[in-house]
C-alpha cells in the first residue's frame, strides 16, 4: 500500500500529509515545528517553517491550564499565522508534541490544521531539506477566538463520571499496572500513586505507529481501538497519559484517522489524577471495575 | 562551585529567555565527539536514566585530575547542551572539587522556566551520576 492509499482510508483524509505533499506544498502553507527537545529546531528544520514551544508559549504563565484567547492571537501574530492559513504541525518522537500543538490549535477552533505524516524522523529519512534560517513572518491580525474546551477537552470530574465508559490510557504498559510512576527512560514528574483510572483500557499510544513513525493502516488502528477493546466509532472517548502530550496522539487517531466523533483528551491526565485526593484507581494489568 | 561554573552561572544570568537557550544550543554544538574506544566497547559507559534522551557518561582519572567523556546524540541537543556544561564546569578538575560541587547547579542556570522540568532534572541525574562514579573510583585508588 502506497502512503497515499493509506491515508485515502482514514476517516479524514484531508488532515495528514506526506513528506512528498508537504515538499510540493511548502509555499502555500504555514509550517509549524512543536518538538519536545525545544533545542531541535534551531539545529534544522523544514524550510518555512517557524518554532512553536510547547512548554514556554503553550501554557498559561501562571495556572496549569493553556494560553487564554488573547495571548494565543498574540502568538500567532508572532509565528505570522494567519486565521485562514493552512497550518502543518510536524515535530519529534513521532509527532508527540506536534499532535499536542495541533490540539491546543482546536482549542481556538483554527480550522486548517494538518499534521505531516511520520513527522521530523520521517522527513529526514526521506531527504527533505533543512534550514538552519529561521524565516521573518509579519503579522496576519490573527482574531481573538474563544478558547472551546468543551468539545475536546476533560476536566477530573467529568473523567470520575465518565469510568465505566470508554476510557483510553496510552501510557507504557508498567505505567499502567502501577510497577512505575513514568515512563521507562523519563523521570517521575511527580504523582503520588501509580496505577490507572479504574475500567480504562490499555493502549499505549506507539502502538498505533509503525517503525518508520508513519500511522498504521486503518485496518490495523480499527483492530487496536475497536477490534480490541469492544469501542466503535460512535462511543463516547477520553484519552489520558501523563501531562497530555502522548493522549494528543491518541486524541488525533481516534478522531481524525478513525472519525470518532466524541473524543476528549483528558490534559490532567496522570499528573493530576494520580495526586488527586480520594480518587479512585485500579492497579495490576487488568481494567478493574467501576466502583 | 568552580571558577569556570560560576562564569557559566554569570554567563546565563546575564542573558534571558531565548537568549539563554541559543547559549545553550552553543554548547550542545561544542560537545566533542567521544573517543573511539567508548564506542568499541560500551562497558565503559554508563546510561543517564534520567534523561530522556540517550546519554551516557564515563569517568576516569585519578584524585587529582578527573576525565569526564560524555554520550549524546546530534539529535537531542538539549542533552547534548548540559553535558557540555558539566564538562565545562567539572572537566579535568580534582576528585575533591567535583565530589564538593553544589547539585543545586543545574538550577542555578535559570533554565527552569524555558525547559520543562522534567529536563533539567535530566541534568541533575547526569550530576548525580559523576559524583557517584568519582567516588567510586577514588575509593578503589584509595
Amino acid at each position: 500500500m502506497t502512503s497515499h492509499e493509506k491515508i485515502s482510508e482514514y476517516a479524514d483524509p484531508e488532515v495528514l500529509v506526506t513528506t512528498k505533499w508537504l515538499a510540493e506544498n511548502l509555499d502555500s502553507v504555514s509550517v509549524v515545528e512543536s518538538n519536545e527537545d525545544i533545542l531541535l529546531y534551531d539545529t534544522g528544520h523544514i524550510p518555512g517553517a517557524v518554532k512553536l514551544d510547547w512548554h514556554t508559549e503553550l501554557n498559561h504563565p501562571l495556572r496549569r491550564d493553556y494560553l487564554e484567547s488573547e495571548a494565543f492571537a498574540k502568538l500567532m501574530d508572532q509565528k505570522g499565522i494567519g486565521r485562514e492559513d493552512t497550518v502543518v504541525l510536524y515535530g519529534d518522537r513521532s509527532n508527540w508534541w506536534a499532535t499536542y500543538a495541533f490540539w491546543v490549535f482546536k482549542l481556538f477552533g483554527h480550522e486548517n490544521v494538518l499534521l505531516l505524516d511520520g513527522g521530523r524522523n520521517k522527513w529526514i529519512a526521506d531527504g527533505g531539506a533543512l534550514t538552519k534560517d529561521v524565516p521573518v513572518r509579519d503579522s496576519k491580525s490573527y482574531p481573538v477566538a474563544p478558547r472551546q474546551d468543551q468539545q475536546i477537552r476533560a476536566f477530573r470530574d467529568e473523567v470520575l463520571s465518565h469510568i465505566g465508559k470508554p476510557l483510553v490510557d496510552v501510557r507504557s504498559p508498567e505505567e499502567y499496572t502501577g510497577e512505575r510512576l513514568h515512563m521507562p527512560d523519563f523521570p517521575n514528574e511527580g504523582a503520588t500513586r501509580g496505577g490507572h483510572i479504574p475500567t480504562a483500557a490499555s493502549i499505549p499510544w506507539s502502538k498505533s505507529i509503525q517503525a518508520d513513525e508513519t500511522f498504521r493502516p486503518l485496518a490495523e488502528l480499527e483492530q487496536l481501538y475497536f477490534g480490541a477493546t469492544g469501542f466503535d466509532r460512535s462511543s463516547d472517548f477520553i484519552a489520558y497519559c501523563r501531562i497530555g502530550e502522548r493522549s494528543s496522539h491518541t486524541w488525533f487517531v481516534l478522531k481524525y484517522l478513525l472519525g470518532v466523533e466524541n473524543v476528549r483528551n483528558y490534559d490532567g491526565s496522570w499528573t493530576e489524577w494520580g495526586n488527586l485526593v480520594g480518587a479512585p484507581i485500579a492497579i495490576g494489568a487488568e481494567p478493574g471495575e467501576a466502583a | 562551585m568552580t571558577s569556570s561554573a560560576e562564569e557559566i552561572v554569570a554567563d546565563f544570568g546575564f542573558l534571558e529567555g531565548q537568549d539563554k537557550l541559543q547559549l545553550l544550543l552553543e554548547f550542545s554544538e561544542s560537545l566533542p565527539d567521544i573517543d573511539q574506544r567508548f564506542l568499541d566497547d560500551p562497558e565503559l559507559l554508563e546510561r543517564v536514566e534520567e534523561c530522556q534522551s540517550p546519554v551516557f557518561i564515563a569517568v576516569e582519572g585519578d584524585a587529582q585530575r578527573i576525565d569526564l567523556h560524555f554520550s549524546a546524540p546530534r539529535e537531542a541537543p538539549t542533552t547534548r547542551g548540559f553535558a557540555a556544561i558539566l564538562s565545562a564546569a567539572l572537566n579535568h578538575q580534582s576528585a575533591e572539587t567535583i565530589l564538593a560541587f553544589s547539585e543545586d547547579f543545574p538550577s542555578r542556570l535559570g533554565l527552569d522556566s524555558l525547559i520543562s522540568p522534567l529536563r533539567v532534572r535530566g541534568m541533575r541525574g547526569m550530576l548525580a551520576r559523576i559524583k557517584r562514579k568519582v567516588g567510586e573510583l577514588t575509593d578503589s585508588n584509595a
